[in-house]
């Protein structure tokens, strides 16, 4: 039992999750995710495609050079059981861990720092932008200040049944 | 298995056949439309290639024939005699030569013509060449009919004859007439001969074949012979003797001491001694049938004498047999064997062949090298071993014994732990961990890890006093804190909004004044937003007064309509009204005189036509229904009306596509 690594984009796939594609060539390739299955079998690169530690690491986003590394990989040498090297192992990996932890947090610093210049400038741009302008609370003025205009009753006009298309019919009941 | 040299041999066209395959053919492959204006050379060439390929078909099958027949100074030479009597070589040679020789001919022939055609300067000219050059190739062949013919005959001869190897183990039985020679073939192999009780029953040669120690032996069954001059001897004779001549087989001469046959002992015994001479280098077993009989002991004197003066020759056994009750048949197939075996493997040490293979074989012995005795080497523990027995309560104690104690097959399950080999078995049985912290407990152990750690302890020491992690803690500002309250705060909102979406989508719609709100909510909102409402909220109280006094008059004018039913002109209004004109009150309501109610509009008719005559409405809502259940059986038809009698579709998929298994097939 051990705990594979995605074959796309490089996550844990623990015991009992994802699936894997076995092809014929023998070469087993595991998945965490239908997501990345489906990456897979639309052919695309894992170090092309944004997402995935591949393409983290081919960009330089990650430390993949470093000592801590070399800790982990599989190693095809059979080892005999002994019990105080499982002990040291186990304390040695909390140790690495640790110590790798450091180097990574000091790594992301050190990119980060190139660029904070362009992150402080798009911040100001950004607050520009979207800032918004509060008014002033109007001064509550003293009402009845304007006239209302009183509705004047207009006799209307009288209209002619004479005249075709005064609101009549066209019918011949004149008087 | 039958190589007996003689293949297969393709039929033999007679004459007037071979003309029409090969002139045929000259027609099918080659071009037939000519015109005389074409080309001179053209026409040369067209003429030309037709006779060449004629003269191209006569030599290929002339050749294949040729080749095909065998050749008799190629054969081996029981075969090369055996066709000799049989078809007579004289007359074969001639026949192959007389095709040879019209080989050679027809070449001639065309070369001729196809130079005369070099020549010819008008296609009349060249088709005439062509057919000259033709007619002559057939006369000549025309005259091979009766080679032809006679080697069609010997072909379909030799097709039948019995596929005998002159090489392989051969049993040859051969004397007098009706002596029982078939008899005997007949019970020691599957052949099956013809047996009668008259002379010359057998006619030619008959092949049988038997397993003997494993190996195929074939027996031949030769036609009888007798005593005369070899000149004298007819064909059926001679092919005996051509097979008792020419193949190294053991020679099995029967004789009839009975009698029955028709011939004296005597005559018998004389016709041994004169053929005797092609019995030289063979192993030859006298063979005296009939013993059921007469038997050998039984004989008279002088009539036993002779037989032993032949019993008696060199090389020669005997044997007592009879074909009818069995007696001895098997012990004279074993001897005759066994017999001809040992001579053909004495005849091969003989022969100068045996020195190359006897140079190849070697045995290998190996030699001691030193006086030192080198002695297999058995360790003691191996020795002390006490062998297992089941009985014995002292007895090692096998995996069996375990899983028969711990509950049997099914039950028991095998630890295969406890032959871990490791440096303390106490830590046989550890459990070790696979996964921590999310990584492979494998992939880190290495004999020397803590070497490695060391080394990374120590850099890790050099980093820190270079100051390798200083300025650890001086990354954030305030504003990098407010951006990330700012980012949490907006992702807040875009859950609730996106949330709200969601919501929305199996909602129904709700009317524009659901969320209507009181004057009071908005002015205190927008008091609370910092903004003046008084305004909105001076205006929105007029309109409120304005329409509240609308509404009052109408209320008024529809009371005082109700007052006076029916009168129309007591509408405001101080102008004239004349008859027919619009009310200005549109929503005043009216009766009919038949008591519907009618709708209003400037150009709608006063009443409504469907409900006059109606008393009230319940007989309106019941004529409405009646007229409903009429039409329900042709809505239920998808009709446009009772005058529509479309079929919409003609031939429904459904009704007329697939296996039918229930219902009708009619739709109306």
């Amino acid at each position: 039992m051990r705990i594979e690594k995605c074959y796309f984009c490089s996550k844990s796939v623990y015991p009992g999750h994802g699936s894997a594609f076995v092809r014929n060539d023998a070469k087993v390739f595991r998945f965490c995710t239908s997501k990345c299955h489906k990456n897979f079998k639309m052919k695309r690169n894992p170090r092309k495609v944004r997402w995935t530690k591949a393409f983290r690491k081919a960009a330089g986003k990650e430390m993949t050079i470093d000592s801590t590394i070399e800790f982990e990989k599989r190693r095809n040498i059979p080892v005999r059981y002994n019990r105080e090297l499982i002990q040291t192992t186990v304390k040695a990996m909390k140790r690495i861990a640790e110590i790798k932890g450091r180097r990574e947090h000091a790594f992301w610093k050190n990119r980060m720092a190139a660029s904070r210049e362009k992150l402080l400038a798009h911040r100001k741009k950004k607050l520009q932008k979207t800032s918004v302008k509060l008014l002033e609370p109007m001064a509550v003025d003293s009402p009845g200040a304007e006239t209302v205009r009183e509705k004047i009753k207009v006799p209307a006009k009288p209209r002619s049944a004479l005249i075709a298309g005064e609101g009549r019919s066209m019918g011949m009941d004149l008087d | 298995m039958s190589t007996s040299g003689l293949k297969a041999i393709a039929p033999v066209p007679t004459a007037a056949d071979f003309l029409d395959i090969v002139l045929s053919k000259t027609q099918r492959k080659t071009p037939t439309v000519i015109h005389k204006n074409f080309k001179i050379s053209r026409i040369r060439n067209f003429y030309m290639r037709k006779v060449k390929f004629t003269q191209d078909s006569f030599d290929e099958k002339l050749s294949a024939i040729l080749e095909e027949f065998p050749m008799l100074d190629d054969l081996h030479p029981f075969l090369s005699s055996l066709m000799n009597v049989l078809y007579d070589k004289n007359h074969y040679k001639l026949a192959l030569g007389q095709l040879r020789t019209c080989r050679h001919l027809i070449d001639q022939v065309a070369k001729d013509y196809v130079r005369l055609l070099k020549f010819g300067d008008s296609l009349y000219r060249c088709k005439q060449l062509k057919r000259a050059a033709l007619g002559r190739m057939a006369t000549i062949m025309r005259r091979q009919k009766d080679p032809l013919a006679y080697l069609e005959q010997v072909r379909q001869h030799i097709s039948r004859l019995p596929a005998i190897d002159p090489t392989s183990r051969t049993l040859l039985i051969c004397g007098y007439p009706n002596v029982g020679k078939s008899s005997f073939i007949n019970k020691v192999t599957r052949a099956d001969v013809d047996v009668q009780p008259y002379a010359f029953t057998t006619k030619s040669l008959f092949v049988g074949h038997l397993d003997y120690r494993y190996m195929r032996w074939q027996v031949i069954d030769t036609p009888g012979i007798l005593d005369h001059p070899l000149e004298d001897m007819n064909t059926i004779e001679m092919q005996s003797i051509t097979a008792l001549a020419h193949l190294k087989a053991c020679i099995l001469y029967f004789m009839d001491l009975s009698e029955q046959c028709g011939y004296t002992i005597e005559a018998q015994c004389k016709l041994f001694h004169s053929i005797k001479p092609l019995f030289s280098n063979k192993p030859v077993m006298l063979v005296m049938n009939k013993i059921d009989v007469v038997r050998l002991e039984d004989l008279s004197a002088e009539n036993r004498a002779l037989v032993d003066e032949i019993i008696n020759g060199e090389g020669i056994l005997n044997v007592q047999v009879s074909c009818y009750t069995d007696e001895g048949v098997m012990e004279l197939k074993n001897k005759a064997c066994d017999a001809l075996l040992e001579h053909r493997v004495d005849a091969k040490l003989k022969g100068n062949k045996i020195n190359s293979i006897i140079n190849r074989l070697h045995v290998a012995q190996p030699k001691a090298r030193d006086e030192v005795v080198r002695e297999p080497f058995i360790p003691d523990a191996v020795k002390e071993k006490k062998k297992y027995d089941k009985n014995d309560p002292e007895r090692r104690r096998l995996e069996k014994d375990i899983e028969a104690e711990e509950g049997g097959a099914g039950v028991y399950n095998i630890n295969l732990k406890k032959n871990y080999m490791l440096e303390d078995p106490d830590w046989k049985m550890d459990v070790m961990p696979e996964i921590m912290d999310g990584k492979n407990v494998a992939d880190f152990i290495d004999p020397d890890i803590l070497e490695k750690l060391e080394a990374l302890e120590r850099e890790e020491e050099k980093l820190q006093a270079e100051g390798f992690y200083d300025s650890e803690e001086d990354m954030f500002d305030s504003d990098d804190e407010r951006e990330a309250a700012e980012a949490k705060i907006s992702l807040q909102k875009k859950l609730v909004s996106q949330h709200n979406k969601k919501s929305m989508k199996n909602r129904a719609q709700l009317p524009r004044t659901a969320g209507l709100r009181t004057l009071d909510e908005l002015t205190g909102s927008l008091t609370k937003a910092g903004l003046d409402p008084s305004k909105i909220k001076e205006r929105a109280e007029k309109l409120a007064a304005v329409a509240g006094e609308k509404r009052k008059r109408q209320r008024e004018e529809e009371e005082a309509e109700m007052d006076v039913d029916g009168d129309e002109e007591a509408g405001e209004g101080d102008w004239m009204d004349v008859d027919g004109e619009e009310s200005t009150t549109p929503n005043k309501r009216r009766k009919s005189d038949s008591g519907a109610v009618t709708v209003r509009g400037p150009r709608e008719p006063r009443s409504n036509r469907q409900l006059a005559g109606m008393r009230d409405s319940t007989q309106a809502a019941k004529a409405t229904k009646l007229r409903n259940l009429g039409q329900r059986e042709r809505n239920y038809q998808a009709k446009a009306g009772e005058a529509d009698r479309a079929i919409k579709t003609k031939m429904p998929k459904h009704l007329f596509a697939g296996k039918r298994k229930m219902g009708k097939t009619d739709r109306r």
